[in-house]
């Protein structure tokens, strides 16, 4: 599903956010990529999620070697494959979860009525069914990032990226948050999840440690569990 | 193992719901930049229908008046006096085979005009007493507000017809028997007041008495000073290059020609000069506005860049985003374009009935107008619509 070779990005000004980092995660697969802030994780999900292409090194994700594309292939990919979690859910304000969820489908073709229905089930699927017609404001933390998951996951991505999807939210919800995340893991989608918290990264199948740009353990490597 | 990675189309109406986004969350500015160009808009409308609202009572007046009026009038002599045309003028110019009618009239500038006998000599109130003749209102067209006009009785007797601002400066109403004015010493009656006369403007201030009348009671010398002549339409240079020496052969110079409905075209085109400089205020307005609306866009894009990151996330390439801001401009300046067109249009028809005009809106102007909306709408959403497609997804996403 995804896989980088000796990747490195430096920012201009020489800061290395990742060092010749290799990394396999394979189809079905859920990950933790956990590391203080710094870490080079934040970089490393947005090269995974092609919004950033690496200075050095081969990104393939679904099969597609990342460098070899166009801005618009890489944006077809990000629409059909790739299914994108924020820690600040990124809903638009004023406008109800079903519309905010069928927004997710915009850029693929279909037509309203068709993005409202997948739109609706991708709520139902998330337990929202009941608050299609609320705001942003009129929901909890808990239950914004649920629409924002459902928007994420509308469009059937075999991957969803959650960067720190439980970083805004109290305990209660982010437990929440993240029985729903295994609950899509379970379903078949691969889910890689950026933390910095120990304890939710200890819940999931592998982790993947970072410190300075580099992966400092991994412990599919350590146990070779993984299928 | 993998699918071509194709990009979907959006469809024209996801590109107007999207690019209403912006206009829908933060309504008030996008009210305020709209007025702007709605501002311009009405201006211009506003000014081009008002003057063709004008141009088409004009055309409406010189067709119930007629343009094959030419009026001829004594001038001065070469010695500076004013010249006197001989009495049987009239009688010759009818002999001029395409004059279908000819009716005079002569001013007697010893009478003036007054309310009463209290009124001091001096105060004349700019009026003028002139001796008419019975069918002066068939050539010229005049009709009457009040009473009747001189018949083949009362133009042997005191009777007076008032010019409209005659009447109303000599403060009369109404025609009728109690209705007299002093003119020359003598009591007239009032028995008709006129119309204004926009072919004859110097009538409305003048006081029309019998040609009869005239000559019996106020010592008129029976020259007239202005002759009226309806020509055949096809042959007015013809008839209007003998007309002076026909009127008087021994001195035609001392006649003077004109053709009123060209004094009312010529004034209507110093008003169209006019028109042209309010025209170029109102676009003025508008380059304004369209600045307006570019500034909004640039601070719409600033303000809004996490949602470009996320767009971008969920699979919106540069073209969609761009796209994107280049919709909202268009709807912004869209909305302000029709709105201006209305107000434009409201103000128009509002003046045109206030006036008394029958109300002309071009359609060119509109369509002009709505055209020059969304050239201006683009150009101001180029550049920031450009600037969001630049932008990076990460940098975006991070943008607070």
């Amino acid at each position: 599903m995804i896989s980088l070779t000796d990747v490195s990005k430096t920012y201009p000004g020489g800061v290395t956010a990742l060092a010749s980092v290799s990394l396999e995660i394979r189809h079905g697969e859920l990950v933790a990529i956990v590391g203080p802030s710094g870490s080079g994780k934040s970089t490393m999900l947005n090269t995974i999620g092609t919004l950033d292409r690496p200075t050095s090194g081969t990104v393939r994700i679904d099969g597609h070697d990342v460098s070899t594309l166009s801005d618009n292939q890489l944006s077809a990919l990000r629409g059909t494959r790739i299914g994108f979690v924020f820690q600040h859910f990124h809903l638009a304000a004023r406008v109800a979860a079903l519309d905010n969820v069928a927004d997710g489908l915009l850029y693929s073709g279909l037509p309203l009525a068709e993005r409202r229905r997948r739109a609706r089930a991708a709520l139902d699927r998330v337990g929202l069914g009941h608050r299609i017609d609320h705001e942003p404001h009129e929901l909890s933390g808990g239950e914004r990032q649920r629409v924002a998951i459902a928007r994420a996951v509308a469009g059937d991505p075999p991957l969803l990226l959650a960067d720190e999807p439980t970083g805004a939210l109290d305990s209660v919800s982010g437990a929440g948050v993240m029985e729903l995340l295994h609950d899509l893991h379970a379903a078949g989608t691969t889910i890689v999840i950026i933390t910095h918290d120990r304890e939710i990264a200890g819940g999931l199948p592998r982790q993947v440690r970072m410190r300075d740009g580099r992966i400092v353990a991994d412990s599919a490597a350590l146990t070779g569990a993984t299928r | 193992m993998t699918a071509p990675l194709t990009v979907a189309r959006m469809r024209p109406r996801d590109v107007m719901r999207v690019g209403a986004v912006g206009l829908r969350t933060r309504p008030l500015r996008a009210f305020l930049s709209a007025l702007g160009i709605a501002i311009g808009i009405a201006a211009m409308i506003g000014v081009v229908g008002i003057s063709s609202s004008s141009g088409a009572e004009l055309d409406r007046q010189l067709s119930a008046l007629g343009t094959n009026l030419l009026t001829v009038s004594s001038g001065q002599t070469i010695m500076g006096e004013q010249a006197k045309m001989p009495v049987d003028a009239e009688a010759m110019i009818e002999r001029i085979g395409p004059v279908q009618a000819v009716s005079a009239m002569g001013e007697i500038p010893e009478a003036k005009v007054y309310r009463s006998e209290q009124i001091p000599a001096a105060q004349t109130g700019g009026l003028a007493a002139y001796a008419a003749r019975l069918d002066l209102p068939q050539v010229l067209g005049a009709t009457l507000r009040s009473g009747t006009w001189l018949n083949a009785a009362t133009h042997t007797y005191p009777a007076v017809v008032l010019g409209a601002t005659a009447a109303q400066r000599l403060g009369i109403t109404a025609a009728g028997p109690d209705a007299q004015v002093v003119i020359g010493g003598e009591r007239f009656t009032v028995v008709g007041i006129l119309h204004p006369l926009a072919l004859a403007a110097d009538l409305d201030t003048g006081a029309l008495v019998g040609w009869p009348a005239a000559e019996r009671i106020l010592d008129y010398d029976g020259h007239p000073t202005t002759l009226y002549t309806r020509v055949d339409e096809n042959r007015m240079e013809a008839v209007r290059s003998v007309l002076a020496g026909t009127a008087n052969p021994e001195a035609s110079n001392e006649i003077d020609i004109s053709r009123p409905s060209d004094a009312l075209a010529a004034k209507q085109a110093t008003e169209q000069a006019f028109t042209g400089l309010l025209l170029g205020v109102g676009a003025v307005a508008l380059i304004v506005g369209g600045v307006g609306v570019a500034n909004t866009m640039v601070i719409s894009v600033l303000e809004r860049r996490s949602e470009i990151g996320l767009r971008r996330s969920l699979g919106a390439t540069r073209g969609q985003i761009r796209t994107q801001f280049l919709a909202e401009s268009l709807l912004l300046s869209a909305m302000g374009g029709v709105g201006g067109v209305c107000i434009g249009a409201v103000v128009t028809v509002g003046y045109a009935t206030y006036e008394g005009w029958p109300s002309v809106i071009p359609a060119e102007a509109t369509a002009g107008g709505l055209a020059a909306t969304l050239v201006i709408g683009a150009v101001a959403g180029l550049y920031p619509a450009i600037r969001a497609s630049r932008l990076s997804p990460t940098e975006a996403l991070a943008a607070p």
